[in-house]
């Protein structure tokens, strides 16, 4: 809860440093604000406390995803730094809009009623939208803003109408409460049909935050056009707490109506899995690959919700964590180059590995994890989502569908490693610059991904 | 601990490899896997033969899920290491000559790999063995990959893609009967090889986790129809990797086989043995034809390897103990001779710059040391008696006979094919008139002999005293065989 509040706090303390002369104590602050939000984050451990006339809850499922959200961010930030050294006008909004937009995140992770889930998805959209436009001087930036703004206010009327359909079912925004009413209801499998319509249009609209096809069409323009840092946020932060949400809502609230919107949610996975997959593999943009590889991995998390049992919240908690890592390099490494190769195509990645050894290991890594391949985090983080699924028995065939699209992933994701490893350097290609600061972070990165390969146990074992 | 010592020795040499720049990594590299070679002689000395996992290691990875950090080693597995550890420093021995680019890099990734190789070879975890499984992958799709002929990057991203494919399902198979196992009191299910044996599913279940499984392995081996990547793989990769490729990662396929299906999926097994045997045998006349077709010696050999590994795959899939030793000293017997092979493959064409047998000829000439050891591979790789090879395909092809009648008859022909094919090669190339690309051919080098002359004796060893091997192998035999038939 603390977190939370000074979350807040911070987020208006940076706004007033942006009205600095010189900014560039910005991005050290902030990185000081987040280590010491990790910390206190820490001390709810083991110690569920309820706020707010019950309206959050602070668990160990809330402090363990709060956990990795604020250490995404934290290996994010380091990306502004071309901000900082630009010293651009506005700059202590972004990084106010990014605290204020994990203050969403983590609402989302420790609602107990479905207004505050609302308003934690609301808090983070809303500076999302913003952080889309931020690149003021670039069309793409402008259009992925109106785009996403528009998208997501329709989306967002859709979600509102559902739980407005719950409540009305149900008399209760509380989850507990909804759950309790929805068995009484249920007893006899038949539900009334304002709840499933409520149910399935909740679905709709969080799929749509996590961009689940078939509502994912925004994903790959706003990916495109937002600047790469923000990308990074929205595909990894967003979507963590985007996935946390909904199994969170569909494990307390809706377990016992499974029935009835399961099979929407196997159609949801399945689209998603597949043009998150076959989508990837046309593109020629290692950005536009990476936003589709976004909605594939979405799938592969969603397919948690199919299963409530112990191995279900690792399974997110460590998928979220390893994918995040993976795609924070990706798209950190993306960003150099995109701005000194003026492209973002896989050509702009030949010969990285001679010319630039450490950047192109750290995405090396990285995809490799993003495919699931053993000694990288993204391996386990594979196997605890298919573990956690197979006890699931009717589900077999899901998890083979699943198993052969995470090899076309292989196809797409070794692409970028070909052309790093594999194709000459082009020779008006100078060598990518990049700070020690930058490279400090990108070791760390990797450090992590092939950490948590090698002894998963330590992030596993901890929900 | 010796286990532990074999597999983390050669990761630990890569990375000090990795420091040294220039032209001392192949040396460094060369004494690191001598060290190996005489830590696995080491435990082969101290290995009582029973059908026991020795110098087993059993620590916990992840605790809660029962997923065990368990390293072993039982007969079938140590000949295995052996063989791996005999055969890469003559692997690293081979390339003195050659120049490869970032020699530092090289020689890392070929050790490296080595501790995934020797890995899959003593996980005695289901899931660590997938680890190793993968992680024996990357480097030999590395080393391929950048250290290759002109068509290597489309020929390797195959060959990666497909093997990930096939392992991607059995790692779904592994996870599947994962939960079907019974736990402990800290884990409620656990991944270790003895309660996988202790599994009891009904024939449907056995019959399509046993599809998983050996879509996997046949791809690694590879059987009919899952051999399109090999014959490019092997002749675009240079040659140290095709040497590791034929030499020892075939084998991962075979020892996947051996400790992770037949006893895993009994019925499954003996439901789809039979069309498991027509593909094998399929493979063994196809490799053998299209071989005898070959101008190219590396593709050749290439062809050759599918027909024996076809023959592999027929005896241990007859479940009989016959075919079982067979396989098992077949996998050694062939890492030999088509390593050794493929060497002198190279010796020739870095001295002619062609491998087409056409533009090849009268080597013997000028050559006495090259044309003995060459004949003496080439018999050992066509089965003559008194050579290593006569051992395994008699062993294997009784084995088949015993199966079937009528499989074993057209197995059989591989003896016969194989010689045609070889012999062929052999005259093309050694004998006859010199051509232009032969004028001048040089005899073996020091290096050459140094690499060559083990390989030799071991030929004559396998063959003369087949029994050094076959009775470590035997009590581990035995004990498959005897889950196998619960």
């Amino acid at each position: 809860m603390i977190s939370i509040i000074l979350l807040s706090g911070f987020g208006i303390i940076s706004l007033f440093v942006g009205f600095l002369k010189s900014k560039r104590i910005l991005l050290p602050l902030s990185l000081l604000f987040l280590a010491i939000v990790f910390g206190i984050n820490l001390l709810d451990w083991n110690d569920t406390q309820s706020y707010f006339e019950n309206m959050i809850t602070i668990d160990n499922f809330a402090v363990a995803f709060t956990g990795i959200m604020v250490l995404s961010t934290l290996l994010i930030l380091p990306f502004t730094q071309h901000y900082i050294t630009r010293n651009d006008e506005n700059i202590g909004e972004l990084y106010a809009l990014i605290l204020f937009s994990l203050v969403g995140a983590i609402m989302m992770v420790s609602y107990n009623n479905m207004l505050m889930l609302f308003i934690g998805i609301e808090i983070l959209s809303i500076a999302m939208y913003v952080l889309a436009g931020s690149d003021k001087g670039s069309l793409r930036s402008g259009e992925a803003a109106l785009k996403y703004f528009l998208m997501g206010s329709f989306f967002t009327g859709i979600l509102l109408f559902g739980i407005v359909m719950i409540y009305g079912a149900t008399g209760t925004f509380n989850i507990a409460e909804i759950a309790g009413s929805a068995e009484a209801m249920g007893t006899d499998g038949v539900y009334n049909a304002m709840f499933l319509l409520g149910v399935l249009m909740i679905i709709i609209g969080i799929s749509f935050k996590v961009s689940a096809a078939p509502f994912h069409f925004w994903t790959p323009d706003v990916y495109e056009g937002t600047p790469t840092v923000w990308t990074a946020y929205m595909s990894t932060v967003v979507k963590t707490a985007g996935v946390a949400a909904f199994y969170k809502l569909m494990d307390a609230a809706f377990a016992a109506s499974y029935a009835s919107w399961m099979p929407t949610l196997v159609a949801i996975i399945v689209l998603t899995l597949l043009i998150g997959n076959i989508g990837a593999v046309v593109q020629q943009s290692m950005k536009r690959m990476l936003a589709y590889s976004s909605i594939s991995h979405a799938g592969y998390l969603l397919m948690t919700l199919l299963a409530f049992n112990e191995f279900s919240t690792s399974a997110i908690l460590f998928y979220s964590f390893a994918y995040s890592t993976a795609s924070i390099a990706a798209f950190g490494v993306l960003q150099l180059v995109s701005r000194q190769r003026q492209s973002e195509n896989y050509e702009a990645f030949n010969g990285l590995g001679k010319t630039n050894p450490l950047l192109a290991f750290a995405v090396a890594a990285s995809m490799l994890s993003l495919a699931g391949i053993p000694l990288t985090a993204g391996f386990f983080g594979k196997f605890f989502v298919f573990s956690a699924l197979i006890e699931n028995p009717d589900m077999m065939w899901l998890i083979v569908v699943a198993v052969i699209l995470a090899a076309v992933g292989v196809y797409y994701y070794f692409r970028v490693v070909i052309a790093m490893y594999l194709h000459p350097v082009n020779e008006d290609h100078a060598p990518i610059r990049s700070t020690s600061f930058i490279n400090v972070m990108l070791i760390i990165i990797s450090v992590l991904t092939i950490l948590l390969g090698i002894a998963p146990a330590l992030l596993s074992d901890v929900l | 601990m010796i286990t532990a010592l074999l597999l983390f020795w050669p990761a630990l040499a890569a990375l000090l490899v990795l420091l040294i720049k220039g032209e001392s990594a192949k040396k460094v590299a060369f004494i690191a896997t001598l060290v190996e070679f005489a830590i696995a002689l080491f435990a082969i000395v101290n290995f009582v033969p029973d059908a026991t996992t020795q110098f087993a290691l059993d620590m916990p990875w992840v605790e809660r899920a029962g997923i065990g950090f368990s390293i072993g080693m039982d007969g079938i597995s140590l000949l295995m290491v052996l063989l791996t550890t005999f055969l890469v420093p003559l692997i690293v021995l081979s390339s003195f000559k050659h120049d490869y680019k970032n020699p530092h890099v090289f020689y890392a990734l070929v050790l490296f790999m080595q501790t995934g190789l020797i890995g899959v070879f003593v996980a005695m975890d289901a899931f660590l063995f997938y680890f190793f499984w993968e992680v024996a992958l990357i480097p030999i799709y590395f080393i391929a990959a950048i250290w290759g002929g002109a068509r290597r990057i489309p020929v390797t991203f195959k060959f990666f893609i497909y093997t990930i494919f096939g392992s991607l399902f059995m790692l779904a198979a592994f996870v599947y009967l994962y939960f079907q196992t019974a736990g402990t009191e800290l884990a409620a299910h656990s991944s270790n090889v003895n309660a996988f044996y202790q599994l009891t599913l009904d024939s449907a279940t056995q019959s399509w986790i046993f599809w998983f499984l050996f879509l996997a392995f046949a791809i690694k081996m590879p059987v009919f129809p899952f051999h399109t990547w090999q014959p490019d793989t092997y002749t675009e990769s240079p040659t140290q990797a095709t040497m590791l490729l034929a030499g020892i990662m075939l084998k991962m396929g075979i020892y996947g086989v051996l400790r992770w299906l037949l006893p895993v999926v009994p019925m499954g097994v003996s439901q789809w043995a039979d069309t498991v045997l027509v593909l094998s045998i399929i493979g063994i006349i196809y490799g053998s034809i299209i071989a005898i077709r070959q101008s190219d010696m590396k593709r050749l050999i290439a062809y050759s390897s599918i027909a024996h590994v076809g023959l592999i795959a027929a005896g241990i899939f007859t479940l009989n103990e016959q075919g079982l030793q067979g396989g098992v000293i077949q996998m050694l017997s062939h890492g030999i001779n088509v390593v050794g092979l493929f060497f002198i493959i190279d010796i020739i064409f870095r001295r002619t710059n062609t491998r087409e047998i056409a533009s090849l000829g009268g080597i013997t000439q000028t050559t006495p040391a090259l044309s003995i050891v060459f004949l003496i591979l080439l018999m050992g790789s066509v089965a003559l008696p008194l050579t290593n090879g006569f051992i395994g395909e008699f062993l294997l092809l009784s084995g088949v006979f015993q199966y079937n009648y009528y499989f074993g008859a057209v197995a059989g022909l591989t003896i016969i094919l194989g010689a045609v094919y070889m012999l062929r090669m052999f005259q093309g190339v050694m004998f006859g008139t010199k051509s232009e690309a032969t004028e001048g051919f040089a005899d073996l080098t020091f290096h050459e002999k140094a690499v060559l002359i083990p390989l030799v004796i071991m030929v004559f060893w396998i063959g003369l005293f087949p029994n050094t091997f076959l009775s470590i192998s035997e009590p581990a035999v035995g004990q498959l065989l005897s889950i196998i038939n619960r």
